[in-house]
């Protein structure tokens, strides 16, 4: 039987490009916000398109945090892509009009900045640092990934969910977090859907982690 | 382990088929937008561009039909320009299936919709797309209308302001090499890096591969043609071998 998987729509993202990535590899796709259906699936594919707070705004008045929170205390698999990845951290530094650092949601240590390197945004294609052990890089370790980004983690200190974090690092400037997994909670700053076919295959690596 | 430069077609799309002249006029047919961005995407295009030309309301609704029909099987990136005046248009084209989206005229009729869009969306989605050419005073300047019209902005300021208000990128295309094959306005991409950090795609010009070397050389992180592509004289591999023989990093 094929997974099932909510694609949880708080309002952010490319999510049409998402579900079509989903459907490719052969999941059973939902695009929805509704809190039954995003805590039944058997995974939950969180997009982020835009600034940091906006999505924070976004999944809190979607009710995101305590979704998510509930499906990693029993284990359940979350995947946070770019901006997704990025709310799973202590918070981001980047910019808005009332505070300097909008607060994430705490799981994995560490801040997200503004990248450091001559051209931002981080624009294209880029090879990554695959963790040693990667399931999700699996197959497709030296293959590039697109990224589209001006802030990122420069690093991960520690992970308070399962606290054996793989981290795989890309560089664009400086080195900075491109994914994590850690037991259930999964998160990449690259977007696999616009990824081509090496984005398939990790999509589809982490559906056989479900 | 830099970024890959990237290597982009272009579809000017003109009521639902693909269309290229030279100098924006004597417009051809080059075939359906859809089985060309499937063609491309095979050979390893790392990003598409489509460009709306057409000016009418029912060209507007095919090409949300065509952005659509394209991202339902197409997994890499997709800009769209063409048209842009507001926040709304630009969340149109998202919902369409666009992932970044260019604007030109409307940012220069109001250049406060930069901002508003990065906003709302983030400066990565935005693309402001210039059309450029040599004035008779010596500088560049940008035009508006698909290059009907002659603004009296400077280029390299415009792009430089642009940026500033939230800009992700910059599509820079030179009106005056657009079509003839002779290269990339190579001295348009040097003053333009030397103004902004966001990335440059450079367009217009494209004929032998060492063009596109040429570009990135000067300082463009992306290329961008279409007739070349369109009509098969270049493939896509072409240009990414001449990339790499260059000591440029591809996908």
């Amino acid at each position: 039987m094929s997974s099932r998987i909510v694609v949880f729509d708080y309002g952010s993202g490319n999510v049409r490009s998402v579900v079509r990535m989903l459907e490719r590899v052969g999941a059973d796709v939902t695009l929805t916000a509704d809190r039954q259906a995003a805590l039944d699936a058997d995974g939950l594919y969180v997009p982020g398109v835009g600034a940091f707070h906006a999505c924070m705004v976004g999944l809190r008045d979607a009710g995101g945090p305590q979704i998510i929170a509930e499906r990693l205390r029993v284990g359940r698999p979350v995947l946070g892509v770019c901006v997704g990845f990025q709310v799973l951290f202590d918070g981001s530094t980047e910019p808005t009009s009332i505070r300097p650092v909008t607060s994430g949601l705490g799981y994995f240590s560490g801040t997200v900045e503004r990248l450091d390197a001559p051209v931002v945004p981080h624009m294209g294609w880029s090879l990554l640092s695959p963790a040693a052990g990667s399931r999700l890089l699996a197959g497709v370790e030296d293959q590039r990934f697109y990224f589209v980004h001006s802030y990122a983690a420069a690093q991960l200190l520690d992970s308070r969910v399962a606290g054996n974090p793989l981290v795989t690092t890309a560089q664009h400037g400086a080195s900075f977090v491109a994914a994590v997994e850690d037991g259930p909670l999964t998160g990449t700053q690259f977007h696999p859907e616009k990824s081509g076919d090496a984005g398939a295959h990790l999509v589809q690596n982490w559906l056989r982690t479900l | 382990m830099t970024v890959a430069v990237r290597v982009i077609p272009c579809l000017d799309v003109d009521a639902g088929r693909v269309v290229k002249g030279v100098n924006f006029e004597n417009l051809q047919d080059a075939g359906d937008p859809v089985e060309l961005a499937d063609r491309y995407d095979r050979q390893g295009a790392d990003e598409l561009t489509f460009l709306d030309v057409t000016a009418s309301s029912a060209g507007r609704e095919t090409t949300y039909d065509v952005v659509g029909r394209t991202a339902e099987h197409v997994f890499i990136p997709l800009t769209v320009g063409g048209g842009v005046r507001t926040v709304d248009d630009v969340d149109r084209l998202l919902r369409a299936g666009a992932d970044k989206v260019g604007i030109n005229t409307g940012a220069i009729a109001r250049p406060e919709v930069i901002a508003e869009i990065a906003d709302r969306f983030g400066s990565q989605v935005l693309v402001l797309s210039a059309d450029v050419r040599r004035s008779q005073h010596g500088n560049f300047e940008v035009t508006t209308h698909g290059g009907l019209k002659s603004t009296d902005l400077d280029a390299i300021e415009w792009c430089a302001r642009a940026a500033e208000l939230g800009v992700g990128e910059i599509l820079l295309n030179s009106m005056d090499a657009d079509g003839t094959k002779d290269g990339f306005d190579l001295e348009l991409i040097r003053a333009v890096r030397a103004e902004v950090t966001v990335p440059i795609v450079a367009s217009g010009g494209a004929g032998r591969v060492e063009d596109f070397v040429e570009a990135v050389d000067a300082g463009a992180d992306a290329v961008l043609a279409a007739s070349v592509f369109h009509f098969g004289e270049l493939t896509i591999r072409d240009v990414k071998d001449a990339l790499r023989a260059a000591g440029h990093e591809v996908r």
